[in-house]
């Protein structure tokens, strides 16, 4: 395996520009309604993407990782935010992976 | 998408409801804290996965202080742990960050025109999902020492978070290593499930989402390929297909 560092230098350079990019040169919006519709969907999509089925694998039982994801589906749901979610997918698999 | 997230965060606790001028800082440190709290667990939970990669504790560290993003940061320890190229770790980052480009686009338009290049060169390191959120939130003209405050307490968090997640990791029992380590996916669930509540189209592509990646993961084919590249080419392929399918109102993105 090559040293971390120049992984870390792309992504912290590649990261930067798309955040500052717009910020310090676009005054206008973006007028294309495809690109538009395509950046919006794009953070729900990579996220689906990678929370299944990695949730499955991640966890020492397929069992408690489906049932993590099903909580924290139903926690989201209900309107819990960020930390709630997160701790109740946690507890979730510690509980279960006791009892299994 | 601003709508949904500013759900997770009740408005009424962190926002004065009028125009700050010189506490503006102090209100964007408390609007912060919550945030600062959410990161902290879920960073830890990016450490176990940077640890797994192969990361050291400072790497993380470092990580974390100059890209400040969950996904793109996952993603790229992922890439990592694969030995990816160097190229293909510039298009992930490219593609899992692709969102902060829309955000950072919707922010240049709150801002006074005569900000200058140096407070825009600052705001621009600290968007991220969360602290986009807070300060989209704020009515008027967006002061930008509102999203310094929330992030001066934020962003440690999240970099101390992860380089904690790292050493600890080592510590943990695996139990809880194994628990911990969905905090991460329940930090995405946070995000899709709510809009999929306010939105039949984002409920949809999310089910298309899930069946796509676990169908890539399972066929000869696209097994082959690298976690990364497969969520890279699902990536361009489901949200352009929506985007084509279900073009957005130019309303939905805007403050």
């Amino acid at each position: 395996m090559r040293s971390v560092y120049p992984y870390l230098l792309v992504m912290a350079a590649v990261t930067y520009a798309i955040r500052v990019l717009p910020l310090t040169l676009l005054r206008k919006p973006i007028q294309s309604r495809f690109l538009r519709s395509f950046l919006f969907y794009v953070p729900y999509v990579t996220l689906a993407v990678m929370t299944f089925p990695a949730t499955l694998t991640v966890t020492q039982s397929p069992i408690s990782g489906a049932a993590a994801l099903a909580v924290g589906a139903v926690v989201a749901w209900m309107g819990g935010g960020l930390f709630p979610v997160a701790a109740s997918c946690c507890a979730v698999v510690y509980v279960l992976e006791l009892l299994l | 998408m601003e709508r949904v997230q500013r759900m997770t965060y009740p408005a009424g606790a962190v926002l004065g409801g009028r125009t700050l001028r010189p506490s503006a800082f102090f209100a964007g440190v408390r609007a912060g804290v919550p945030i600062g709290l959410g990161y902290f667990a879920v960073s830890f939970s990016l450490g176990i996965a940077a640890r797994s990669a192969g990361l050291t504790a400072f790497q993380a560290l470092l990580a974390s202080a100059l890209e400040l993003a969950s996904a793109g940061e996952y993603a790229a320890f992922t890439l990592i742990a694969a030995g990816a190229s160097l190229w293909e770790m510039a298009l992930m980052t490219l593609i899992t960050n692709a969102r902060y480009l829309l955000m950072s686009c919707a922010l240049s338009q709150r801002l006074s025109p005569d900000t200058p290049l140096s407070h825009r060169l600052l705001t621009g390191w600290f968007i991220t999902d969360e602290l986009f959120a807070v300060s989209s939130a704020q009515p008027g003209r967006l002061d930008p020492r509102y999203l310094w405050g929330a992030a001066a307490v934020a962003a440690p968090c999240w970099s101390v978070g992860t380089a904690l997640g790292v050493l600890a990791g080592n510590l943990l029992p695996l139990r809880a290593v194994s628990a911990l380590s969905v905090a991460l996916y329940g930090m995405f669930l946070a995000v899709i499930v709510p809009a999929g509540r306010k939105s039949r189209v984002l409920a949809a592509l999310v089910l298309v989402c899930f069946a796509a990646s676990w169908a890539a993961a399972v066929l000869p084919l696209l097994s082959a390929l690298s976690a990364g590249s497969r969520t890279i080419l699902l990536t361009l392929v489901i949200a352009g297909g929506a985007a084509l399918l279900f073009p957005v109102k130019e309303e939905a993105d805007h403050a």
